[in-house]
């Protein structure tokens, strides 16, 4: 089980997720003591290893810093569910092998602090009080290869070798 | 059916007589640029995996921007770590404290943009080379580690999305107003995972600079690049600054071209236009928010930050004074030194600006400029969301430098056109 932190918002960018301020370091864990700072100040101290992030419209939208990536795995964030995704923190994301989920239904559907269960194979979000059962297209399959391979770059070498 | 620019590069560059948008294609890059922000992790990650290699030395383009000079102890680490790669591996286009400049001001400037090329680079606002009908496009470090070491990267072949503008710009309106224009239009996702390709007579008039202004913030709208027809204005900008491999492919959408959408704009109804905070698509005319109160006005980055900015400027704020804390920051030495020779420093002097050595700086709250808690700026820059300048209750205001440089007389939003 995991809890959702919803944010209802769209256009969630980088300076969000990971000011520009902390951008001196490429530590992963240095990076998630500030994840989501400058949208919510207490998002560090409420997350739990394991927990989704769940938004609306084009989240990740501005820089191509990966620290934005970076940030929410180093929080151990488990996915972020949003209804749709900027560009280059889509591309980031897969290429570190972090798996994003584009859910039009679930900012709706599911409320803040709700539990939820993810089965990626099936593409399903369950909520825990079994009343929302909301579907996602899983990832496209040269995705999931990168993905599976551990990121874009054990990925190329796996490939190329 | 025929094919877009966009659409012709890519298929050029992964060796297909054509492409369709939607495919994803292996394509060669022709060039990478490397900063002091997204490189540094990309070098690691490479030495992590035992990657000791980059695909080309004389395709990777190095220049520290973001926090050069230093920062601060760790951006000096970041620094060092890019200077021990650099030339560990005899990058030959390194360019150095003295001679480094804001990225995507700086590679158009020193010649590394050639039309008809894959450009890519560790900086979402990369797209800004496509003011040369090039294809050019953000990335991640991921990305950048892949692009370094092998030269070729995937990509999903994008929809193109035409602008046409016509008419002419009026006085006191510049190009920075029509991509302000454009972007309030589309919205800073109007353009996702798409080419925004702009043509149209209204181009004619614009300098390369001009250009490179629009296709810097395509990211705004949220595309994947931007780009513009090769014409005369092109030509005669590359025969003055490129210095090495003299020759390039143009290519030209064909009249049957796909397009997802088209968008017409006409130039001569524009006005000034600010982009309120915090997203650049609350583009609003000025005569809507002048009178605001500002506390500082930023003259400068990869958007405006060019020689050309620095003269409206300076025509502005001739034998006047500022009223509120202004910065004007040249993107590159070149443009440092020619605004020097120029004798518009000296008006930026007795106006009673700062003059800073070029850097990214304040534009991503980096340093040199950042705002307290409360503080409003108006800026010559490309994104004002939350806390891009600084605090996470200040504020960002977009505009021309023109637009800017009233502002700065009056410390308020104020329209240029009574100065001109
Ligand atoms: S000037 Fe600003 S927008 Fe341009 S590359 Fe530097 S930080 Fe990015």
């Amino acid at each position: 089980m995991a809890k959702a932190h919803v944010y209802k918002r769209d256009h969630i960018n980088t300076d969000e997720i990971i000011p520009a301020r902390y951008l001196n370091t490429d530590n992963e864990a240095e990076l998630a003591k500030h994840c989501m700072e400058d949208l919510d100040k207490d998002f560090v101290a409420k997350v739990k290893a394991g927990d989704v992030i769940v938004a609306g419209d084009d989240f990740g939208c501005g820089s191509s810093r990966e620290h934005a990536v970076w940030a929410i795995r180093g929080a151990k964030v488990q996915t972020v569910i949003a209804k749709s995704f900027a560009r280059i923190f889509y591309r980031n994301a897969i290429n570190c092998g972090f798996y994003l989920i584009e859910s039009a239904d679930a900012v709706n559907k599911i409320k803040n602090g709700d539990e939820i269960e993810i089965d990626y194979d099936a593409g399903v979000i369950k909520t825990k009080k079994g009343k929302a059962k909301i579907q996602f297209l899983p990832l496209p399959d040269f995705a999931l290869e990168i993905i599976r391979d551990g990121g874009l770059l054990d990925h190329i070498m796996k490939t190329s070798a | 059916m025929g094919m877009t620019i966009t659409e012709k590069i890519l298929a050029r560059a992964a060796g297909v007589d054509r492409v369709v948008p939607g495919q994803l294609v292996d394509a060669k890059i022709d060039v990478v640029m490397c900063h002091d922000v997204t490189t540094p992790p990309a070098i690691s990650m490479l030495v992590a995996k035992g990657i000791d290699r980059v695909f080309d030395p004389d395709k990777i383009v190095v220049t520290p921007d973001h926090f050069q000079p230093a920062k601060d102890v760790q951006s000096a680490e970041l620094h060092k770590r890019l200077d021990v790669w650099a030339r560990r591996h005899n990058i030959k286009h390194y360019y150095k404290l003295g001679r480094a400049g804001v990225c995507h001001a700086l590679l158009p400037e020193q010649g590394h943009i050639r039309p008809g090329e894959v450009i890519v680079g560790g900086d979402s606002h990369t797209c800004t080379y496509g003011a040369f009908a090039a294809f050019s496009t953000g990335i991640g470090s991921t990305d950048l580690a892949a692009a370094i070491a092998t030269g070729v990267l995937w990509f999903k072949v994008p929809a193109s999305m035409k602008f046409v503008l016509s008419g002419a710009l009026p006085q006191g309106v510049y190009s920075k107003d029509v991509i302000l224009a454009v972007i309030g239009r589309v919205g800073t996702d109007g353009a996702l995972y798409r080419a925004m390709e702009f043509v149209g007579p209204a181009l004619a008039d614009m300098s390369m600079e001009a250009r490179m202004t629009m296709t810097n913030m395509a990211i705004e709208a949220g595309a994947k690049n931007g780009i513009i027809p090769f014409d005369e204005m092109t030509k005669s900008y590359l025969r003055e600054h490129l210095k090495e491999s003299v020759e390039y492919t143009v290519f030209e959408s064909d009249a049957d071209a796909a397009y997802i959408a088209t968008e017409e704009f006409d130039c001569s109804k524009l006005e000034p236009m600010v982009a309120l905070p915090h997203l650049p698509s609350k583009a609003v005319p000025i005569d809507q928010c002048a009178g605001q109160a500002m506390d500082q006005a930023y003259l400068g980055s990869c958007t405006n930050g060019r020689i050309e900015d620095f003269r409206v400027a300076a025509q502005i704020m001739k034998g006047k004074q500022v009223a509120i804390r202004t910065l004007i920051v040249p993107s590159t030495p070149e443009v440092w030194k020619q605004a020097s020779d120029e004798g518009l420093f000296e008006v930026f002097y007795n106006a009673g600006c700062v003059i800073s050595a070029p850097t990214c700086g304040a534009c991503l709250g980096g340093f040199m400029g950042v705002l307290a808690a409360g503080e409003k700026c108006v800026s010559t820059t490309n994104r004002n969301f939350v806390g891009r300048m600084g605090s996470p209750k200040s504020e960002v205001y977009l505009a021309s430098p023109a637009t800017a440089a009233a502002s700065a007389i009056e410390g308020k939003l104020a329209d240029p056109r009574k100065y001109l």
